[in-house]
């Protein structure tokens, strides 16, 4: 076994932008997440929940909502005013509208995604018509005086019901007039204090679920205008609320951090009566649950904590697996840290800066377990800014610690770090060839002397780094089907042969650097798995290995013979899928190398 | 020596002997919840978990052997019953609690305050009550003597027993109970519902219409369906992670919805829905208190839930919210049972200190049932209060409490230690140990100490009986008075000499005894305080008991092994007396006749009578004695032994060696102490056996905390008075009308006082029965107008002609007699009413044979006067 020293690196300031809002597929597969820094993550259920999608955040761009609409499209709106739809595959915000009322809100599709309801700021609720290629403005409905902070469809498309600050107002959609105002603020000693209606729903028997700043969760009869039952959930405002599609079970986030669930229960045990009853209170967030959704099998809460929870309903999993188990999402699942293992150098990627450290050192050696005394302590060597209110994509230092690149959307810059007695210069390469922005990963080979970058489209860009300061594009990777997603992972392998890539469609290719060509073949993720391709690395010798959240599968390629293994993460446990492995084949210990920036 | 020995040998026979008659044993019976309690771990709860339909009784049953734990004073059931049409003043909804005691069922009127009634029948404990769901007017109790029986609680008769044979484990029976008009009946069809329920019937509750049965014991909660025949069992975890503790304390049933609510251990309240889904049912959790929740109990709509547990605190949750919430706070001691009246009005508390708190609905404290406080130990003695003759001992954590042993009622309750009192486990909180009585009661002293056994902070507190606030005032406090534990106090007992000679000894662990006198202040006030005079030790032994002869002339301190008897003039040690082997426990002075004996108690077993005179030991006996209780009012001492687990008492005199009564086995419980109360006015007994009890009563107190006394009445005679009250409980419902009436009805009365005309008045009386019949008879019984037209006629007529001279004659009497005793009329015309009120609309002719019946009766009163005012 070889001798390993352990950093701990707690100089890593990274602060994770808080949830904003989320938005649950119609069909459960998918969940959309806004945070407050404007970057939108997708989330993949059927694939184990993994962080499917990023697309990093802007200073402009505000998210206060996002829906899903027409299929698989996704739509923003925020305070810029602008309804942006996001190119999932090209990881970018694509096109903006501007909305004509001020800051949005809040936006919702209709139960068939064929329309977009926004509300904004000066109190009126307009409808758009999702088109082939964007969204057109269909036409305004009633406007009345104060924000509309919340809007909800009726299942059936009839009406909207918009909450406002003091009062909440069903809109008959195809008249556009406000057909019931309810004051909310009624009947509660703090009336001098305006009562927020931050979320609010309508289901399809006709009753307006509100939440308020008071802390009660309303159950109102629209028709009628009258009050059915009122919950006081909080002492604090309630912030978020989401309705399962079968409206039996709903939760609600308060700004204590406290969720809680609201089912509806028959009152009578096979009576029809039935009530909406508080049921268990989660305290998973320490900040306030900005936002809240409502999968068929599962809570899911996000805060401005950053975390994002995904509670699974017992009831409604079928059997105890991986399924039932509550997960919580705080760390990033990119890769945020990239380290030069040579230089001793680490590169930390923040929402708009980069920081170089060196790692501190020892001079003593100790037994297994002991904690070292550092000779020389990390030092700080470099803040890079990036200019613009665009966020990095991505960002990498070579492993001899002299080249240093990172991604924005717009914009591609590669320096030249000089390590000295005296201190770091940084240096722009230029002339940098242009290409089509942004990369989606950057990766130098071993030697450094080779920069990959990854691209849309399936293509990898490899360039050429030269002394002093200076690079030339060699190839353009592409695969030989085409594709219509932008690769998200690179892994060369060590002795610069081979490269690696994996693209949105998680289809992973492997590339011989000697001819520019597919080497060892495609191979397509196994059909049915809940894996997602996280992070790859191709290690010395022949085999390549793509660890999963949890799950892992490795390849052997020799000589063209495939044999694949998989191992639970944390368990050490391998087991071969296709019969006995291949007597050459060693491996000891699972391929550690996905260790992530956060984690460190 | 060897007449010594031969003494000895015909006093053990004597000692031994049995006894041919032994007098009756009863627990103090004085009517209230608190005159009983047993310290064991409750187990039982007041309410049978019966259905409310009736049909369908379930009780959980236990082992009746002697390995159950026991708890008594628990029961708790409110009933409102309408009273019987057409007798006294109509309809008259009143309330009763109901309330299970030791072996007994109390009914106790909520207006009044006041014990009505006891039901007594049962063999054993009580351990649960139900109101009969078909007739508000009855109770079933069952106990541990295997009996469930049925009463009517107003007139206090069993009406139905039914006898069960039961088995050795907690299970859930339906029992159907005989239809039968016998008396006892043996129940035979049992079948069992549930197995492995808890023992307390607090972890069992029936559900809405009593289409369901939930139990809960330790982590599990079964739901049985009795239509579906379906049992539901849901687990909770047993980890205890962050405090929480799942373990279940109570179950109640919501009585309108589908919802249980379930207490457990860590404080929590588990709200229960959809339990008749395998995996589809769901809790939500209230969460306030922050130890066991005792019970639980949702109001009539179910609207509301109340939960009580140590904290003495009453929590009302409103709507199965957590953040709308009531609290009724400082209750005094921890809730064990809460129980809510059939009408929802009111609600109590039943509580660990044996106090049962009345709580109206918008959750005021209206009133509380107390008799003897339970306290955690009785550390401070059986005294007698020489002021008031109340039994003086530990009360509420830091006070002590007045009892009176004639009204079974608390006189009141000094706080000594004043401090506060923090219900919480593990907690070292000072308490009081010690409490003498001067002579005449003007001085009282105390001895607190902490729980701290290293080093007890201990304080001496002497108080002074003030005549203008009619309390005790603290006079002078002394901080650590002995470096070790206080293990004795006395005063010295001189009526003649007055206050200036009064002395206080106190013995330590610290060996030593210190004698405390008062010294004038010299300040213009003259007030007084006490100070140390003497420290008196013996060989460095440690003094366990003190006491004075009846002349305040000697001391006797009791060292260890030694009692030595000092001048209480000089402080010079007089002689020594020893019994070796074993300490002595106890040490007492003869009274009267017999002053000049010392009676004295060793370990080992002994007792001995010492001659003060020739300082020999007069006699001795083998006897473990455990209390030696003098009586102040006459030569006799009563001991009490503990051997071969129970209890006998022996009564002697000192100067004679073989006692003047014996009882063997007085109870199973160890009788820790005992006190004699002077009677106040010496009691008429004719047999001989029993003249020691002519002046004062003997009251013992039992480990667990159950008082008891000795009594050569029988449990009727002492019952009837409180029997009686029944009857004369007629109340008018509180309604604005009934207001009104009664008013009107006073003025009436008042008036008719007023006048004083025979004739007028006369006639108004006369008329008043069939008015008064038509007033208050409802309307859907009355007959028809034209029947009633005539006889409403025929009141108003003026009837000369029936009355005879000689009536008229005796009513004027009447009158004058009336204008003599006004509190003797009150009542005449309260008869009057009742009576006529019997007629039922008969007409005139019953009236006046009333009448007659009436005058019957006065006369019998007239006579009854005259003769009582001869003497």
């Amino acid at each position: 076994m070889g001798e390993f020293e352990v950093h701990r690196v707690r100089f890593f300031g990274l602060v994770p932008a808080g949830v904003r809002c989320l938005a649950c597929h119609p069909r459960g597969s998918r969940l959309a997440l806004a945070r407050t820094d404007g970057a939108v993550e997708v989330y993949n259920f059927a694939a184990n929940y993994f962080q499917e999608k990023v697309i990093p955040g802007h200073e402009a761009r505000s998210v206060e909502s996002l829906c899903w609409a027409a299929g698989d499209r996704l739509f923003g709106a925020g305070l810029g005013g602008d309804i942006t739809e996001y190119d999932l595959s090209g990881l970018s915000a694509a096109r903006g509208l501007d909305g004509g009322g001020g800051p949005i809100w809040s936006m919702v599709a209709n139960s068939s995604g064929t329309q977009l309801a926004i509300g904004c700021e000066d109190g009126s609720v307009k409808i758009f018509q999702v088109v082939p290629g964007g969204i057109q403005f269909e036409r305004n409905l009633d406007r009345r005086k104060g924000r509309v902070l919340c809007l909800s469809w009726h299942p059936s498309d009839t009406h909207i019901v918009a909450g406002s600050i003091d009062f909440f107002r069903v809109i008959d959609v195809a008249s556009g007039q406000t057909v019931q105002r309810i004051m909310v603020n009624h009947h509660v000693e703090k009336a001098k204090h305006e009562c927020v209606v931050w979320a609010i729903a309508l289901l399809s028997s006709g009753t307006v679920v509100s939440a308020d700043s008071f802390g009660r969760v309303q159950f109102w009869d629209w028709e009628q205008g009258t009050l059915a039952e009122s919950h006081t959930v909080s002492t604090s405002a309630v912030l978020s609320l989401a309705v399962s599609q079968k409206e039996d079970s709903m939760i609600v986030g308060t700004s204590t951090g406290a969720t809680y669930h609201l089912q509806l229960l028959p009152v009578r045990l096979g009576g029809l009566e039935k009530r909406w009853v508080r049921t268990k209170p989660f305290q998973f967030h320490s900040h306030d649950v900005r936002a809240v959704a409502h999968s068929p099998t599962a809570l899911i809460s996000g805060g401005l904590d950053a975390q994002l929870v995904i509670r699974p309903l017992m009831e409604k999993v079928q059997k105890k697996n991986y399924e039932a188990v509550l997960r919580k999402f705080t760390f990033p699942h990119r890769r945020l840290v990239s380290c030069a293992r040579k230089a001793r150098l680490l590169l930390f990627q923040f929402s708009q800066y980069l920081e170089l450290w060196r790692l501190g050192s020892t001079e003593e050696t100790g037994k297994d377990g002991e904690v070292l005394p550092l000779c020389r302590m990390p030092e700080h060597l470099v803040q890079l800014k990036s200019k613009g209110p665009e966020h990095i994509y991505c960002s990498c230092v070579s492993p001899c610690g002299t080249w240093l690149g990172y991604s924005t959307a717009s914009r591609f810059q590669l320096y030249r770090v000089r390590c000295d007695e005296d201190g770091v210069s940084l240096r722009k390469v230029p002339k940098v060839p242009k290409l089509l922005p942004p990369a989606y990963q950057l990766q130098f080979s071993a030697d450094s002397q080779i920069l990959f970058v990854a691209s849309a489209r399936g293509s990898v860009h490899v360039f050429q780094l030269l002394e002093p300061g200076g690079c030339k594009h060699l190839h353009t990777l592409r695969p030989p089907s085409g594709c219509s997603e932008a690769v998200y992972l690179l892994a060369p392998s060590a002795d610069g042969h081979w490269l690696a890539a994996v693209s949105g469609d998680w289809a992973i290719h492997i590339y011989n650097l000697k001819c520019f060509k597919v080497g060892l073949g495609v191979t397509p993720q196994p059909q049915g798995t809940r894996d997602g391709g996280l992070s790859m690395h191709c290690p010395p010798g022949s085999h390549h290995c793509i660890p999963g959240a949890g799950l892992g599968w490795l390849w052997c390629g020799n000589g063209g013979q495939r044999q694949s293994w998989r191992f639970w993460f944390g368990m050490g446990v391998w087991e071969s899928c296709q019969p006995g492995p291949g007597g050459s084949h060693q491996c000891m210990s699972p391929p550690a190398a996905s260790l992530r920036g956060a984690q460190l | 020596m060897a007449q010594n020995g031969r003494q000895k040998s015909i006093r053990d026979q004597w000692w031994s002997l049995q006894t041919e008659q032994i007098l009756r044993c009863t627990r103090s019976i004085a009517g209230q919840p608190a005159s009983q309690c047993e310290g064991s771990v409750g187990s039982d709860r007041s309410q049978l978990p019966g259905s409310r339909q009736g049909d369908r009784a379930a009780y959980s049953i236990e082992d009746s052997g002697p390995g159950c734990a026991r708890r008594v004073p628990a029961a708790c059931g409110c009933s409102e019953c309408p009273g019987p049409l057409g007798r006294g003043n109509g309809v008259s909804p009143r309330r009763y609690l109901l309330y299970a005691s030791g072996d007994f069922v109390k009914v106790h009127s909520v207006n009044t305050e006041e014990t009505l009634g006891l039901l007594c029948g049962h063999a054993d404990l009580v351990t649960g009550i139900q109101l009969n769901p078909h007739n508000h007017m009855q109770v079933y109790s069952s106990s541990l003597d295997g009996t469930i029986k049925l009463w009517d609680f107003m007139d206090g008769i069993p009406i139905k027993t039914d006898f069960f044979l039961w088995s050795d484990t907690f299970q859930l029976v339906s029992v159907k109970l005989t239809k039968g008009a016998g008396q006892d009946l043996e129940g035979k069809e049992l079948s069992v519902v549930l197995d492995g329920v808890g023992a307390s019937s607090k972890q069992i509750a029936f559900g809405r219409e009593d289409s369901y049965v939930v139990s809960v014991k330790d982590v599990d909660l079964q739901v049985y369906f009795f239509k579906r025949k379906l049992l539901n069992r849901f687990s909770l975890s047993t980890a205890k992670t962050k405090g929480g503790d799942n373990r279940f304390s109570c179950v109640v049933c919501h009585p309108t919805e589908d919802c249980i609510a379930t207490g457990h251990a860590d404080g929590k309240i588990r709200l229960w829905r959809n339990f008749h889904h395998k995996k589809g049912y769901t809790y939500s959790s209230l969460h306030w208190h922050h130890d066991t929740v005792m019970d639980l109990a949702y109001s009539l709509e179910g609207t509301r839930l109340l939960s009580g547990g140590v904290e003495s605190v009453l929590v009302q949750w409103h709507n199965e919210s957590s953040c709308q919430k009531d609290f009724l706070p400082r209750l005094g001691s921890p809730i064990e049972c809460i129980s809510m009246s059939s009408d929802g009005v009111l609600c109590c508390t039943l509580h660990t200190d044996n106090r049962i708190s009345i709580i109206n609905s918008n959750l005021r404290f209206s009133r509380s049932i107390q008799g003897l406080i339970k306290s955690r130990d009785v550390k401070t003695g059986l005294v007698v209060d020489p002021r008031t003759k109340a039994l003086v001992l530990n009360g509420e954590p830091g006070h002590l409490q007045f009892y009176s042993l004639q009204s079974d009622q608390q006189l009141f309750s000094l706080d000594i230690v004043q401090r506060q009192y923090i219900h919480q486990a593990g907690l070292k909180q000072s308490d009081l140990v010690k409490v003498a009585f001067s002579a005449r009661g003007t001085w009282l002293a105390t001895v607190e100490e902490s729980e701290e056994v290293a080093d007890p902070e201990l304080q001496l507190k002497l108080w002074f009986y003030t005549e203008e606030t009619q309390s005790f005032a603290l006079n002078t406090r002394i901080n650590t008075p002995h470096d070790n534990h206080i293990t004795d106090m006395c005063f010295r007992d001189m009526d003649e000499l007055g206050d200036d000679s009064l002395i206080l000894v106190t013995t330590g662990r610290d060996c030593v005894f210190k004698v405390w006198v008062m010294v004038g202040d010299s300040d213009p006030e003259g007030n007084v305080s006490w100070s140390c005079d003497f420290v008196g030790s013996y060989h460095n032994y440690q003094a366990t008991n003190c006491c004075f002869s009846e002349d305040g002339s000697l001391l006797a301190v009791s060292f260890e092994e030694t009692v030595t008897v000092w001048d209480s003039l000089t402080w010079d040690l007089k002689c020594t007396f020893c019994h070796p082997p074993g300490n002595i426990r106890n040490i007492c002075f003869g009274r009267q006749t017999c002053s000049k004996y010392l009676i004295g108690a060793t370990d080992y077993g002994f007792l001995c009578c010492w001659n003060l005179l020739t300082c020999a030991l007069e006699w001795n006996a083998h006897l473990n004695v455990v209390v030696l209780q003098p009586d102040p009012l006459s030569e006799h001492i009563a001991a009490v032994s503990w051997l071969s687990k129970e209890s006998s008492l022996f009564v002697f005199k000192p100067s004679e060696p073989w006692p003047v009564y014996i009882q063997r086995n007085l109870c199973k419980e160890k009788i820790l102490l005992a006190a004699f109360v002077p009677r106040d006015e010496p009691e008429t007994i004719s047999s001989e056996k029993y003249l020691w009890l002519r002046k004062s009563q003997l009251f013992f107190l039992t480990d667990t905390q159950e008082l008891m006394t000795l009594s050569t009445k029988s449990l009727e005679e002492r019952l009837t008075p409180s029997s009686k009250q029944l009857a004369v409980e007629e109340s008018l419902p509180v309604t604005p009308f009934s207001v009104l009436l009664g008013k009107h009805r006073r003025q009436q009365a008042q008036e008719d006082t007023d006048l004083g005309k025979p004739v007028v008045h006369n006639k108004q009386e006369q008329a008043s029965p069939a008015v008064k019949e038509l007033l208050h008879t409802p309307a859907h019984v009355l007959p028809s107008a034209s029947f009633l037209c005539t006889i409403f006629i025929n009141s108003l007529l003026i009837s000369k002609e029936n009355k005879s001279a000689e009536e008229v004659a005796d009513e004027v009497e009447m009158e004058s007699e009336k204008a003599e005793d006004d509190s003797d009329e009150e009542d005449v015309t309260a008869m009057e009413q009742e009576d006529t009120s019997h007629i039922e609309l008969l007409g005139e002719i019953t009236c006046k044979l009333s009448k007659s019946q009436e005058k019957e009766l006065r006369k019998i009163r007239k006579m009854d006067y005259s003769w009582i005012s001869a003497f």
